[in-house]
């Protein structure tokens, strides 16, 4: 099928080459050849990334192709071996994973991370650590029960009684709740039903378009591609493919390794 | 009877003093999955402070209302910077080796201090400045004193105290969320070595209450007695199950009882046989079962996953 518009490779550093980045938009996020080794294995090596204001990002891959590693560093977690990170302008290299999500980053982790032995209230809570503004914490607790009206119904448990779907509402209402500036998913549909897929997804495409950027990583391609703008293609360490999400849906690359076409 | 009342009132004043002790080791227990056990020379060095600034004052015409609360403040300052500075130099550049590397070091920790404390204030028994003619009260035929009264409440006061910090506030929430997931509390934003040094900080802060109390109640401090006083809070924790707060106290409180029933009772148990200087045995004896028959402790649920 028609590939030829899609980028192989690295995509080059040079602006205003097309796939949709507007030339003289700055990008919030600017990863720039970046290398990552983690437990003795050279994980990432050595990849280019952009997402730009209000752009939902797809990462895709199959298993062990470096994509959470990738999150969790550009989340601070894991320090790199080697390459930049710009976000907003300003390098991210050295600053502590707490000050990031200050400055607007969230992460939504692979496998959650909900805090098992806190109620669902102080889970969200939780998210909004670094935010001062009682009344709009307050405010935005409401918007997150109306948004999830079964984490209402059960705001006074403890989160690790909760079902594998309640959880990652957790998740997410609690990565919302520090109104990030840039959301980072890693694999959100991972065990659940289908019906809590579409909740999650309906979640992410309705933040989506209020404006927040997002970077989705999933194995599940087609449903990260149907949703995303754009999308890189990882494998191996290594960012192979990178386009607009229609041309990598039609691909022949993409049908064959992770559509099952 | 009376002797039944008066081992009850003993045992709740020695156990007031085991609960914040135990409160220590927990809470870090809890955070790092570490026992400090340096923590008992914490209370120690608290001990020695209290007694040296009290005195010191005293000796300079210092009012004992104006005196005491300076000295109090002075040692739990003393001893947050302590707990922060054993943290900070031992137990840190630890924080991702083995597990038997930091536990040795705590160890170190605890030698190192007790001789410290042998340099700084010599190896006798230090008096306790007399300040109140404590007034002795008779209920039911026991004792119990003006100094043990305000122990006992001192000691339900703070504990609540601390249940509210850490069930009610942010901090206390932020302290929680790291116990559980370091990972996911730095991905809130919360600053892990901060709070961790906060959770040091707060121990030692119990600990200088405790080491007030321990000296003020027997009059005396020295520099080896945070060792026994240490090893047996460390076994009302593991007794409520190590890292539950609830736990600590509730085993704190047991220990000081049965500590106290036992030694009130051991002579007519052996037939005078043994006396009440077998008190501290019992100590130990509940430490070996809970261990051999519930090791999780008494409100512990999850030591298994952790250990």
């Amino acid at each position: 099928m028609n590939s030829s518009a899609l980028k192989r490779g690295t995509p080059s550093l040079s602006q205003g080459e097309g796939w949709g980045e507007k030339p003289d938009v700055p990008q919030l996020l600017e990863v720039r050849d970046l290398q990552v080794a983690y437990g003795g294995i050279q994980a990432v090596k050595g990849i280019s990334l952009q997402v730009a204001p209000g752009e939902l990002v797809a990462l895709i891959g199959s298993n062990g192709a470096g994509k959470t590693t990738t999150l969790k560093t550009l989340a601070g977690i894991i320090a790199p071996v080697s390459g930049q990170i710009d976000y907003d302008g300003n390098s991210l290299i050295g600053r502590a994973a707490h000050r990031r999500v200050a400055q607007g980053m969230a992460l939504v982790p692979e496998g959650r991370g909900v805090f098992a032995r806190l109620t669902v209230r102080e889970n969200l809570q939780m998210g909004a650590y670094t935010r001062s503004d009682t009344l709009g914490i307050a405010a935005d607790l409401e918007r997150m029960y109306e948004r999830f009206p079964r984490l209402y119904e059960r705001r006074d448990q403890l989160a690790g009684t909760l079902s594998g779907g309640e959880q990652q509402m957790v998740a997410m209402a609690r990565a919302l709740m520090s109104r990030p500036r840039l959301l980072m998913l890693d694999e959100p549909s991972m065990g659940l039903a289908p019906l809590m897929v579409k909740k999650i997804f309906e979640t992410i495409q309705e933040v989506a378009s209020q404006g927040m950027s997002i970077i989705l990583v999933e194995q599940n391609a087609r449903l990260a591609l149907q949703v995303a703008q754009r999308g890189y293609v990882m494998e191996s360490g290594k960012i192979t493919l990178s386009g607009e999400s229609r041309e990598l849906l039609g691909s022949d690359a993409v049908q064959r390794a992770y559509l099952g076409g | 009877m009376e002797t039944f009342l008066q081992q009850i009132i003993n045992g709740l004043v020695q156990g007031s003093v085991y609960a914040l002790v135990a409160l220590g080791y927990t809470m870090v227990y809890g955070i790092l999955g570490l026992i400090n056990f340096a923590h008992g020379e914490v209370v120690m060095v608290g001990a020695m402070l209290v007694i040296s600034s009290l005195t010191a004052m005293l000796s300079w015409g210092v009012p004992l209302l104006l005196a005491l609360p300076i000295s109090v403040v002075l040692a739990m300052a003393g001893c947050m910077a302590l707990g922060y500075s054993i943290e900070r130099i031992a137990y840190r550049p630890l924080r991702h080796a083995p597990r038997l590397a930091p536990l040795i070091t705590a160890i170190g920790v605890s030698i190192l201090l007790q001789n410290l404390a042998m340099m700084i204030w010599g190896r006798e028994y230090h008096a306790f400045p007399q300040l109140i003619v404590s007034q002795p009260h008779h209920i039911g035929g026991a004792i119990i004193n003006d100094i043990q009264i305000i122990i006992i409440i001192m000691a339900l006061a703070i504990m609540a105290g601390l249940m509210l910090l850490v069930h009610r506030t942010r901090l206390g929430r932020a302290m929680r969320a790291v116990a559980e997931n370091q990972h996911a509390a730095q991905l809130m934003g919360v600053d892990v070595n901060r709070v961790i040094s906060v959770t040091f900080m707060l121990g030692s802060a119990l600990a200088a209450i405790a080491g007030l109390m321990v000296s003020a109640n027997y009059g005396l401090a020295h520099y080896y007695m945070g060792f026994l006083l240490g090893l047996k809070a460390f076994t009302a924790a593991v007794l409520g199950g190590i890292g539950n707060l609830r736990g600590a106290m509730l085993g704190g409180l047991l220990l000081g009882l049965i500590e106290s029933l036992g030694a009130g009772y051991i002579g007519d148990l052996t037939g005078g046989f043994m006396g009440s200087q077998y008190q501290d045995v019992f100590a130990f004896f509940v430490l070996i079962a809970v261990l051999v028959f519930r090791p999780s402790g008494l409100l512990g649920e999850q030591l298994a996953e952790r250990a």
